[in-house]
């Protein structure tokens, strides 16, 4: 085996191991929403829509209504529509326009909302 | 003098003085009668003369107080949206053609076999560079731009690969062009593959405009069924008639309809008759015909008569406005069948970027010289070929056309899980009065025993059963009421749910009822069971009424069955579902109407709360069960149902307790339902397979798994022609649905 073949072998693993590590290791930061309630009483989270939704994860009470407000600055076609499909929910995101979304838990557990297409996802924490 | 009233949201408020703020300078506006603020909705409602106000004076006034008024605002921005997404679809057009053009031209000069044909011109490699360098950094702009901001979330997405492989192609085509002295060197001919980096981002855009078009297809039922409102409505105001737009109407107003014209909001007609078209929210077609008393629905064609009526729900409240939101919901739910695609989308990209890596290594280690070409190459179609898209639109683009097109047929579908349970459904209960039949019986027979006369027998009954809320008990009142009798005083009135009424009148006690009230009564009705036998076999239900512990008489009662009930049960078995009814009448008239309807399968004598446990008794036997019901007594058995259907104007209990909505009384729309749900599951099915397959084959070929045994490798070309491809595919298929016949 040539001096360039172990090489790239290595660069191989390395690359592999790196991509492992880099999508599918992260850990998310869980954005608790605050007791600070809005204008109409409930409370509200900023959810800013670019390359994904950030924060990625939100931990929000069950049983309370919670208000979700995004806002879309990424053009990608990806990210035009969210779907929260626990909570029937699919509404689209007009560009740099803010998008409020109620919910109301009625379960405990983990619920994952993605773009239109299934590509990005975010995590909602009921508790 | 006219005054209007008009609500409208509000921007720039922070606290509660802003309200006394705006609401001194509305009422400051010369013809304003009334303004008044909510902070919590951030919204105005203002009575003002419209003769001397005008939107633009109460645009001022808030402005002057340092606010902002969005009266016409809403309309605007959904216009400006529609214009932003058709000036989106333009730019990506412009962005294709563009990218096309120079990738043809790249492709006749760079193309093996092609080169020969093209002028010389094209055939340099700086000239190549020229053209494919606008289509990579400006056509291509986007797969960069998404790849960035996603690689900022550690996240990567369909535009990540395209990205990296055309990225790939490009430089490594560059590098042969300005140094091929270099790749020379270690023994690889000096031949750039802009052909490949420019057709894939023309390809991939081609695929993504069509897309978008076909996806604009997807969501054309919310579209239609907003579409169907009216916009403005004839109000009558003192003695005046005034034409208004559709927000100013308010609950109580009188509006009249004439020939013709859309019918606003719901309410109930206050004069007038009419036939009405309300094809468009129940999908039946024939013209109902209605008079004082009856309701209307917003959005339905008035086709006759003038006639006003009363509004009773505006706004959000309006049945319009309820399956919207219905649809809205049902489009944005999940179904259990997406549950694998979730999970395979999660790690699909990351996994696809491994096996890149991986493919490069192969085959740069072990495949044949050049292998660094091998290697790129091969790179670059599997980064391209894979294509998580068509996974992810897969089964929501379905269900979106399923309950859309289950909408226009009047078939309300709560959520994607119920569509999804509906196509295993093999036996249906239907619940007897109501459903199956009419559901506003009518009374037959009167037969007194003993010196009691016939009228005399009615207006006991009638009276006594006046405060009953039961169906029967309606029919027999009424007849009183036809007959002009006047009903009696009753007191100490009981309903005994299952068994009938009981009460006071003039001191006797009375009790109303079916078989088991009189044995448990200890009432002998020997004497009448040959009527009531012959009666119960023609399919009546018979009620007897007994007083100081002895029958005096004994009045049947007869529902009609629906017209479409024989067509609708027939199309259900040809389905291969088992029918089955369920009611409170006992065995032998609930026989006569199964055998009326071919139904084999008859639950009689069911008591309102037993409804349940007869569902759940059949799920026992290991059936899907659909139950069909309409009545607040049916909620708990729609809900114990694997799916709830509610009929027609059923009660709100019924509708919140159903899976699925059936706005028309027609029940063949039941087997419509079912069949819907087949379809939309079939499509589901196919997207999947075709999905999941297309990755699943594609990719291992594109990695070269062919090349040992065939010799066979896929140009990156070609596997971007697949890629763009797969997932119009899928969308197109999903559209394919719309053409599908339901009833």
């Amino acid at each position: 085996m040539t001096l360039d073949n172990i090489i790239v072998i290595i660069a191989g693993i390395v690359g592999i191991v790196f991509v492992y590590w880099f999508f599918l290791l992260k850990k998310e930061k869980i954005i608790e929403v605050s007791d600070i309630k809005g204008k109409d009483g409930f409370s509200h989270i900023d959810i800013t829509v670019e390359g994904g939704y950030t924060p990625e994860a939100i931990a929000i009470p069950l049983g309370e209504k919670t208000v979700l407000d995004f806002t879309r600055t990424d053009p990608s076609s990806c990210l035009e529509e969210v779907v929260l499909g626990d909570f029937n929910v699919r509404r689209e995101l007009p560009l740099h326009k803010k998008v409020s979304i109620e919910i109301t838990p009625k379960t405990k557990g983990t619920f994952i909302y993605s773009c239109g297409m299934n590509m990005y996802h975010g995590k909602i924490i009921v508790e | 003098m006219t005054q209007n009233k008009k609500t409208f949201s509000l921007k720039g408020m922070h606290c509660a003085s802003c309200v006394t703020v705006i609401e001194g300078a509305l009422n400051k506006v010369d013809g304003v009668s009334m303004a008044t603020v909510n902070i919590a909705t951030e919204k105005a409602t203002v009575t003002y003369d419209p003769e001397k106000v005008t939107d633009q004076m109460l645009c001022s006034a808030v402005s002057g107080a340092g606010y902002k008024a969005l009266i016409s605002e809403e309309l605007k921005s959904e216009d400006e949206e529609q214009k932003e997404k058709l000036k989106e679809l333009h730019d990506l057009r412009f962005r294709v053609t563009i990218s096309l053009v120079l990738g043809l031209l790249i492709l006749w000069g760079g193309f093996p076999g092609l080169m020969n044909t093209a002028p010389s011109i094209l055939q340099n490699f700086w000239v190549q560079l020229v053209l494919a360098t606008p289509v990579q950094f400006w056509a291509g702009f986007g797969f960069y731009r998404a790849t960035i901001s996603a690689l900022r979330h550690r996240t990567a997405n369909m535009d990540t690969l395209v990205a990296i492989g055309t990225s790939v192609a490009y430089f490594y085509s560059a590098v042969v062009t300005i140094f091929p002295a270099i790749v020379e060197s270690i023994g690889v001919e000096p031949m750039p593959y802009f052909d490949v980096s420019t057709i894939i981002i023309a390809l991939i855009l081609l695929g993504r405009y069509f897309e978008a078009k076909a996806k604009a297809g997807t969501s054309e039922a919310i579209k239609k069924l907003l579409g169907l409102q009216a916009k403005t409505a004839r109000v009558i105001r003192g003695d005046k008639e005034v034409d208004i737009p559709m927000n100013e109407v308010v609950i109580g107003d009188i509006i009249r309809v004439r020939p013709g014209e859309k019918i606003p909001v719901d309410g109930v007609i206050v004069q007038g008759e009419s036939s009405i078209d309300e094809s468009m929210i129940t999908g039946e077609s024939m013209p109902t015909d209605k008079a004082p008393g009856d309701t209307v629905v917003g959005a339905t064609m008035n086709k006759t008569g003038t006639f006003t009526f009363r509004a009773t729900k505006i706004g959000g409240e309006t049945m319009l406005a309820q399956i919207i939101k219905m649809v809205q919901e049902a489009q944005g739910s999940k179904a259990p069948i997406q549950r694998l695609a979730d999970l395979v989308s999660s790690y699909f990209v990351p996994v696809v970027l491994m096996l890149a890596i991986f493919t490069f290594v192969i085959w740069y280690v072990f495949g044949p010289d050049p292998s660094l070409l091998y290697a790129l190459l091969n790179m670059v179609a599997v980064l391209i070929i894979a294509c998580p898209c068509a996974m992810g639109l897969a089964t929501p683009t379905a269900i979106m056309v399923g309950t859309g097109k289950g909408a226009e047929h009047g078939i309300l579908i709560k959520d994607a899980a119920s569509l999804e349970t509906a196509h295993k459904i093999n036996t249906i209960i239907f619940d007897k009065t109501g459903t199956l039949t009419k559901g506003e019986p009518e009374v037959t027979d009167v037969i007194p025993f003993g010196s009691i006369g016939e009228n005399e027998l009615l207006k006991l009954a009638g009276s006594i059963e006046k405060g009953s809320e039961h169906s029967l008990a309606e029919a027999i009142v009424k007849d009183t009421e036809k007959k002009k009798l006047a009903l009696l005083e009753v007191s100490q009135f009981k309903a005994i749910p299952g068994y009938g009424v009981e009460g006071m009148i003039d001191g006797k006690r009375i009790v109303f009822g079916n078989k088991r009230l009189m044995d448990k009564e200890a009432i002998q009705i020997d004497m009448a069971a040959s009527k009531i036998e012959e009666m119960e076999s023609a399919g009546k239900t018979v009620m007897m009424i007994g007083s100081e512990k002895k029958l005096i008489g004994i009045i049947a009662v007869a529902d009609i069955i629906k017209d479409s009930a024989k067509d609708g049960l027939e199309a259900l078995k040809k389905l291969g579902v088992e029918v089955v009814m369920i009611t409170g009448d006992n065995k032998r008239t609930a026989n006569a109407i199964g055998n009326r309807l071919g139904i084999a399968r008859v639950l009689a004598e069911v008591l309102p709360d037993q409804k349940e446990a007869e569902v759940r008794k059949i799920q026992a036997e290991g059936k899907v069960v659909a139950m069909v019901g309409d009545g607040i007594n049916d909620a708990p058995a729609l809900a114990a149902a694997d799916v709830g259907i509610a009929m027609g104007s059923g009660t709100d209990v019924a509708i919140e307790a159903a899976d699925i909505t059936l706005v028309n009384k027609d029940l063949r729309s039941v087997a419509a339902a079912v069949t819907l749900s087949k379809k939309t599951m079939r499509t589901i099915r196919l997207n999947l397979f075709w999905a999941f397959g297309y990755n699943i084959i594609l990719i291992p070929v594109a990695m070269g798994a062919l090349y040992p045994f065939f010799q066979i490798l896929l140009n990156p070309i070609f596997a971007s022609v697949a890629m763009a491809t797969s997932s119009v595919s899928v969308v197109a298929n999903s559209l394919l649905l719309k053409r599908k016949k339901i009833i």
